[in-house]
């Protein structure tokens, strides 16, 4: 399958590069597009940001892989963050680990469960200690975090992903 | 004494929104500002002694004083909403309920300085305060708040709300015009490259932290002297400190500049869980050297904390009991910085990995007797030697740990465990 916006994502990359003086400072924010697109960062998507943006493939490259956000590989419904960071792991964050590797079905602590449901990343701080322990499941925050609200958590999602809606309320 | 300055609304239901932030006398400060000469609003600011909130403390006006005023290049004013040091999270709070704040300071930032365009670089992760950031722009720019000609004063402003890709490295401010700028976030040297002189583009650039922007309509709003009254005699005004970790009320609280670090815990966040000791704090996120509970009474503004032998840092404070053992803690914090280390110079990279090598082993009680000793070594040399402060700010921390409780690292290397009791 050829890697290629459709037409009205690629008028949303016209836009997006022309708010940034420069070209290539549109480059995160275009990785994140792309990202939401095709779940991921393949290597063809690499190449085919790299020709809109008039980049060495190279380039693209190497910021993908710098940055944490991106994804490598096709990742599960569901991408889970959880923080083992110190004020995390000073409440709990092991045991809220170990709790939820075995609800989502995950053997070896990190990575996507067999039925591609969930993606676990064990990431550093996420600028929300005072719910400590706390993860982030697709785009929200929830914490403070204990084995009842961790079940409650997952056994309330959908295959959709979890969006925040701003406008709502 | 009980002030609020940035927070003091935050629970005003649709703050966030244009309507009631003008409501509650939002955008006010800018149309003063706009009757003034820029170079006023910028002594007002350097007079109310309001300084940086992001780290390092630096007056803000002082640094707007550094942009060169007859430039033919572009200016730019770059807000750094990265927060990654952990235990911070108090910018998610002035981005999330009070966007319309935030985007006021910059308005007259950008007036003060001469500055056109503006970016705000918010970490990846805060998606819900990316979103609605961008509806206040949106909101502000249809209202004539932003764009040409700004409530009638021959002023343009344009903002544009960027989304970081995850890298702590990035809120370091060079690191941050780096990733701006489309590329990885390797900090850049200094000199020659001062965001003042050669920042974004090339160009003059001010770079300032989310909550020092939002202090600046107050500022001006109340006057230099006023803000100045609150603080201390070098730090005017308040903070938002972020407070995690064994307190009963883990939150956000604003108090003013100098407020006392036994105040901060039993009055303001509900004392200790379980009416246990206070054993260790860190007072200003996790680069900055710990404090044992002989320090409780360091007045928290950047000249207290220094005298300390700790730092004012990002306002994040971590407060231990005595069920919490150290070598966990330093280990944990060794752990973050050999992960976010951008790897460009050999001392940071090797030594952020080395030192936590170590001290994991110290930790799992496979140890050797030299040790320790090992890790001070290297954490020593990690320091003054690197492009960027992040090496000073995983060493220094690291070595108060070593130091200051160096008994519970011996006796781990000793006795192949843990000798915290209690919990
Ligand atoms: C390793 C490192 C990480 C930093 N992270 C942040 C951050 O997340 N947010 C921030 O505002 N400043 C951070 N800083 C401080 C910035 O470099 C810079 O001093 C600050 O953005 C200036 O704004 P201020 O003067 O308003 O504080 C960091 C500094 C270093 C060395
Ligand atoms: S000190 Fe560390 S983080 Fe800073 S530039 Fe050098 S290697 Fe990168
Ligand atoms: S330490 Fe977990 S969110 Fe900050």
């Amino acid at each position: 399958m050829a890697v290629e916006f459709p037409p009205e994502v690629k008028r949303e990359f016209d836009e997006l590069v022309a708010k940034y003086e420069q070209t290539r400072a549109a480059l995160l924010p275009v990785l994140h597009l792309a990202q939401r697109e095709f779940g991921y960062i393949s290597p063809e998507v690499e190449e085919y940001v790299a020709g809109l943006m008039e980049l060495p493939p190279t380039k693209v490259h190497e910021v993908v892989t710098f940055y944490t956000l991106y994804h490598k590989t096709q990742p599960g419904k569901h991408v889970i963050r959880l923080c083992k960071t110190l004020s995390c792991h000073l409440l709990g964050a092991h045991t809220i680990k170990d709790h939820l590797c075995r609800k989502i079905g995950l053997e070896n602590g990190h990575g996507t469960t067999p039925d591609g449901r969930f993606t676990l990343e064990l990431v550093e701080c996420l600028g929300a200690c005072e719910f400590a322990p706390m993860m982030q499941v697709d785009e929200r925050y929830y914490g403070p975090l204990t084995p009842e609200k961790i079940d409650e958590i997952i056994d309330g999602l959908t295959d959709e992903p979890v969006v925040e809606n701003v406008d709502e309320g | 004494m009980s002030i609020k300055i940035t927070t003091k609304n935050l629970n005003i239901p649709n703050y966030n929104r244009l309507s009631v932030y003008r409501e509650h006398g939002g955008y006010e400060a800018l149309k003063k500002a706009l009757s003034m000469e820029p170079a006023a609003v910028t002594d007002e600011v350097k007079r109310s002694n309001l300084v940086g909130l992001g780290g390092a403390g630096f007056p803000a006006g002082v640094k707007w004083g550094f942009i060169p005023k007859d430039t033919p290049k572009a200016k730019y004013l770059v807000v750094n909403g990265d927060e990654g040091e952990p235990g911070t999270f108090k910018d998610r709070y002035l981005l999330e309920f009070a966007p319309h704040q935030l985007i006021e300071g910059m308005i007259i930032c950008s007036y003060a300085v001469g500055i056109h365009k503006a970016y705000i670089y918010i970490r990846g992760e805060y998606i819900r305060q990316i979103k609605i950031v961008r509806r206040a722009v949106e909101e502000a720019q249809e209202a004539g708040l932003l764009g040409e000609n700004i409530l009638g004063s021959g002023f343009n402003l344009d903002i544009v709300v960027h989304q970081g890709a995850g890298a702590y490295i990035c809120g370091e401010e060079t690191g941050l015009i780096e990733s701006l700028e489309g590329k990885k976030g390797f900090p850049r040297i200094k000199p020659p490259f001062f965001p003042a002189a050669i920042g974004l583009f090339g160009c003059p650039t001010v770079i300032n932290n989310v909550e020092t922007l939002s202090q600046v309509p107050h500022v001006i709003a109340n006057g230099a002297e006023w803000f100045a009254s609150i603080g201390t005699e070098k730090n005017g005004g308040t903070r938002v400190f972020a407070v995690s970790g064994h307190v009963r009320k883990p939150g956000i609280c604003e108090l003013p500049m100098g407020v006392p670090l036994r105040e901060l815990i039993y009055e303001h966040c509900g004392g200790m869980r379980d009416d246990r000791p206070v054993k260790a704090v860190i007072p200003g996120g996790s680069s900055s050297p710990v404090l044992t509970a002989d320090h409780l009474d360091t007045k928290m503004d950047f000249v207290g904390l220094r005298d300390a032998g700790s730092m004012g840092g990002s306002g994040a404070v971590v407060v231990m009991d005595d069920t919490t053992c150290m070598v966990d803690v330093c280990a944990n914090i060794a752990r973050f910085y050999a992960h976010e280390s951008c790897g460009q110079c050999t001392p940071c990279r090797e030594g952020t990995g080395w030192v936590s090598k170590i001290l994991d082993r110290i930790l799992a009680g496979n140890a050797r007797p030299e040790d320790v000793d090992n890790a001070v070594r290297v954490a020593k040399n990690m320091m003054g030697r690197t492009i960027c402060l992040l090496a000073d700010g995983a060493a220094m921390p690291i070595l108060s740990y070593l130091t200051k409780f160096r008994n519970e690292f011996d006796y781990h290397v000793e006795h192949k465990c843990c000798d915290v009791k209690g919990g």
